[in-house]
């Protein structure tokens, strides 16, 4: 086999090598999504199957040879509804289990840990709640369910896990969620899969999911020294936040303490529950969020705050319940979803989980 | 003869074609240029759209190319990001489109209901000077730069973030619109109107029913697309703040606008396809359509339908869980027509007398592609496995299988199957048979190790991929180059066949609509006096006995079998 080219020898040994035919499968979610995927691919086969067959049977007794004269055939309720009905039922089963499937992908569990994303053009920057960053890389530990909140500073992108068989669109101007817990150790691909501009094929990156020692290290290696919240409580001052939202009886904003999460009714008589989504509206269009028994004072932070910076505001109002000082640095890592079963709202959680900060 | 066809043609040495026809009534290029015939307009149509295929193919070719390498080795990113846009643009809105609607459908539909022309025959010039104008500045806009926003010129990128030509592209879409807001109207018009004494809704071909399914499509949903890209275009020139977020906007609202046109349009480009492939079945198996009104019915609840699914092009996006799941239930509403019409062309074949002729091969590769196509979209129209493959080659895969293996044969089977009514004489058979089989076997080989990339995770719109993903995609572009050769032998051997293609008489396939009663090419008039319809579409036992009215009399009749 020498003879062959030895050019087109290494070819082939290159693209045997590089030949993959099935994604890992590194998530909760993954082997569920293939066993929908493999039994859509099943009932494909046996259609498909079906039509061939019939052409060809039909191809063969009723060619013009051998069946020189058709015979006229009107049709057949019974057949038409036979063909009407067995693929409308079977859509039906792939609708309903389909969707159980969406709404799990979807609906983040109580106890998962939040990062937040933002898609830019052309990279992927993730805010850890302890106040690591990273740009095209995702450290994730396994076994444990994280959402992730996901915002575009500028186009359409889309976030990516294939091996995890979960995407989700982060959208200028809105917040969006995915969730994923991860069950293999390994390094995954991040894709951006919204065409987004001139370097779309570069905004890739890695999704490492480590073991719980190993992201502990890792946590305590990459910190920056503040924690997101904390980072939003020096922000929170700088911009003078403080000066109305100070809980003082003569206070010209609300007090934001315990807001989020909280039933909210604003000047327009709408009532409001005041998620992460809220918050980020109202500091960066006030005017249309005041809650009701404030005037209309505060000013547009458009332009002024950068995403990022928004985060890290609305990670402390979501903090601002909790003695979250306290926790960062008493509490050190406690990875375990389980036992934090707690009184506040769940997400508030979130950075109790955390490497405690250098002060 | 063999009986394995049932061409019939006349005495080759006294035939000749007839010195008065369609073609032969007026010269010159002004009497093309400001004709109202239908039959010429069609004509001019299928030289343009042709035209736009083979730019539209090169750069489809230029994408295979650069995608041979896991590395932007070809081009740059920003180039190809150009050159994926631009072939998505030229094929959809001139290709696809117009394809069989504004080529086969104008022809044929005043000659399939035993009219003279269509009601409007002024509009339908226009239309086609509106599509030439479009067309003109999107080769324009190729010219000077091309554009990069993905032919579905996503908001806030096509609005703010890129630097090219986005205003002339949308406004070339725009005027293209007009086109094919036009020449629908002028169906429906026509089809309501215009039909000979005798000729009811139920005695209509398939066909006619299929284009005026398309038809009620583009004249309701094509205005939506117009009104967004005029919306683009004034955000783009003036800041106006519709769909970016930065000025106000909403950029979920340009992903609603966009996509209630464009999930319908492609209902516009896969109905007339259908329509053509309920001719030829069963002409080539001499056999009425099993079950004539659930197929026409189908074609209508796939035009309504259609219209009711747009938001499965959004489940990612974060609209509502519980809108994603209503559009999901709409979807596989929808493709319950389609799986009927399936069935029922299978079925026509049943107990008929099959021929395997160039039409019949290109529409048995279409049964088996689109059903393929449309069951991967079954795929995606379920939520849950959608989030997974959409986005990716998956996608990509199966609107080619819908679009490419579909309407493509779709078109290229009545282009086979009509080629003797349009020029008089007869493509020739062996080539031809060879060319379908070649197509068929190459479009397999590009388009279905896609969907193993897009299951694999591989992003479309990629210049640059991971290396894992290289061999599959080098099967792709071998195929690819398979199925170049299959699309340009019928270019050359049509070409030859319009000198050297023997005459075709009036009806070599013995088939029955109205437009094989008249002589090839047709008059400008299309007949001689207006047709009477006294029987169903699809009588073959009707045309025996015409057959054997003419023979007993006369012997004007050449051999049959």
């Amino acid at each position: 086999m020498d003879q062959i080219s030895p050019v087109l020898w290494q070819f082939l040994r290159k693209w045997l090598e590089h030949f993959a035919l099935f994604p890992p499968e590194a998530s909760t979610v993954a082997p569920e999504s293939d066993a929908l995927f493999f039994f859509m691919v099943l009932v494909s086969l046996i259609g498909l199957t079906i039509v061939v067959l019939l052409i060809v049977a039909f191809s063969i007794l009723y060619s013009k040879k051998r069946h020189p004269h058709a015979v006229q055939i009107e049709g057949s309720t019974l057949l038409e509804a036979t063909w009407t009905i067995i693929p409308l039922g079977l859509f039906l089963v792939m609708f309903v289990w389909g969707a159980l499937l969406y709404f799990r992908i979807y609906t983040p569990p109580a106890n998962a840990m939040n990062i937040y994303v933002v898609g830019k053009q052309w990279m992927w920057k993730a805010e850890h709640p302890g106040g690591q960053h990273e740009i095209n890389a995702l450290h994730i530990p396994v076994g444990r369910p994280i959402q992730v909140t996901l915002i575009s500073q500028d186009v359409f992108h889309s976030f990516s896990i294939p091996a995890f068989r979960v995407k989700r669109e982060a959208i200028p101007g809105r917040y969006t969620t995915v969730w994923f817990q991860a069950t293999a150790v390994g390094t995954y691909h991040l894709f951006c899969t919204q065409y987004c501009g001139t370097n779309h094929s570069q905004m890739i990156g890695d999704v490492i999911v480590m073991t719980p020692e190993d992201y502990k290290k890792w946590l305590e290696s990459s910190t920056s020294g503040n924690s997101m919240a904390q980072d939003g409580e020096r922000l929170f001052a700088s911009l003078s936040c403080s000066a109305c939202h100070n809980a003082r009886p003569d206070a010209r904003g609300p007090s934001l303490a315990n807001v989020y999460n909280a039933r909210l009714t604003l000047s327009s008589g709408q009532t409001i529950t005041a998620d992460e989504g809220y918050l980020r509206d109202a500091i960066l269009n006030p005017s249309e969020h005041i809650t009701q028994g404030y005037a209309p004072i505060m000013p547009t932070y458009k332009g002024q705050i950068s995403e990022e910076g928004v985060i890290a505001l609305v990670e402390y109002i979501k903090n601002l319940d909790s003695d979250y000082r306290v926790q960062q640095t008493t509490n050190t890592t406690d990875l375990l979803p389980d036992g934090e079963g707690g009184k506040a709202a769940p997400a508030a959680k979130a950075p109790a989980a955390q490497k405690g900060a250098n002060p | 003869m063999s009986t394995s066809t049932i061409l019939s043609l006349p005495d080759q040495s006294t035939a000749r074609i007839p010195r008065m026809n369609f073609l032969t009534k007026e010269n010159g290029l002004l009497s093309w240029l400001l004709t109202g015939d239908h039959k010429r307009i069609a004509t001019l149509y299928l030289i343009s759209i042709t035209f736009f295929f083979f730019i539209g193919g090169a750069l489809a070719g230029l994408i295979r190319l650069e995608l041979l390498t896991p590395q932007t080795s070809l081009m740059a990113a920003d180039t190809y990001n150009k050159v994926f846009t631009m072939h998505g643009i030229i094929m959809i809105f001139f290709f696809l489109v117009p394809s069989v609607p504004a080529t086969l459908g104008n022809f044929l539909i005043p000659m399939m209901i035993g009219a003279k022309d269509l009601a409007l025959p002024k509009v339908n010039l226009l239309s086609w000077y509106l599509y030439i104008i479009g067309g003109a500045m999107g080769v324009y806009v190729m010219a000077s730069g091309g554009v990069d926003t993905g032919w579905t010129f996503t908001t806030p990128l096509s609005t703010h973030y890129v630097n090219t030509h986005v205003i002339s592209t949308a406004m070339a879409a725009f005027i293209a619109g007009f086109s094919s807001v036009f020449t629908g109207l002028n169906f429906i018009v026509t089809i309501h109107k215009m039909r000979c004494p005798g000729m009811t809704w139920f005695r209509l071909p398939l066909f006619v029913w299929a284009n005026y399914a398309a038809s009620i499509l583009m004249v309701l949903g094509t205005p939506v697309l117009a009104i967004t890209l005029v919306l683009v275009m004034l955000e783009r020139a003036f800041g106006i703040g519709v769909f970016d977020p930065a000025k106000g906007g909403d950029p979920i609202l340009f992903q609603h606008l966009f996509w209630f046109y464009s999930h319908p349009a492609v209902y516009i480009m896969i109905l007339p396809g259908m329509g053509v492939i309920s001719e030829v079945i069963s002409t080539f198996s001499r056999k009425r359509v099993f079950g004539y009104t659930a197929v026409a019915f189908s074609s209508v609840a796939i035009a309504v339908f259609g219209f009711f699914v747009w938001a499965h092009h959004m489940f990612i996006m974060g609209i509502s869980n519980y809108a994603a799941l209503i559009f999901s239930l709409l979807t596989m509403l929808v493709a319950v027509p389609s799986a009927i019409k399936i069935f029922n062309w299978a079925f026509t074949l049943y107990k008929g007398s099959i021929t395997f002729e160039t039409p019949m091969l290109y529409a048995f590769g279409f049964m088996g592609l689109f059903t393929i196509g449309g069951l991967t979209g079954v795929f995606l129209g379920t939520t849950g496995t959608d989030i997974h493959l959409t986005e990716t080659y998956f996608i990509v895969a199966h609107f080619h299988f819908v679009m490419v293996g579909g309407m493509l044969m779709a078109f290229l089977s009545g282009i086979h199957f009509w080629w003797p009514k349009w020029t008089g004489r007869m493509y020739p058979e062996k080539i031809s048979q060879l060319a379908a089989i070649v197509t068929f076997i190459g479009f397999n080989f590009t388009f279905f190790p896609q969907f193993i990339l897009g299951m694999l995770g591989m992003p479309r719109r990629y210049a640059a991929y991971p290396p894992e993903f290289q061999a599959l995609n080098v099967f792709s572009t071998a195929g690819a180059s398979i199925l170049g050769v299959g699309y340009l032998l019928p270019i050359l051997y049509l070409t030859w066949s319009l000198k050297y293609g023997a005459v075709a008489g009036d009806n070599p396939w013995q088939a029955t609509g109205l437009e094989w009663q008249t002589q090839s090419p047709p008059l400008t008039e299309n007949f001689t006096e207006i047709p009477i319809m006294d029987h169903e579409a699809y009588d073959y036992e009707w045309l025996e006995k015409q057959d054997l009215a003419k023979q007993q009399p006369g012997k004007e009749v050449a051999s049959v079998g």
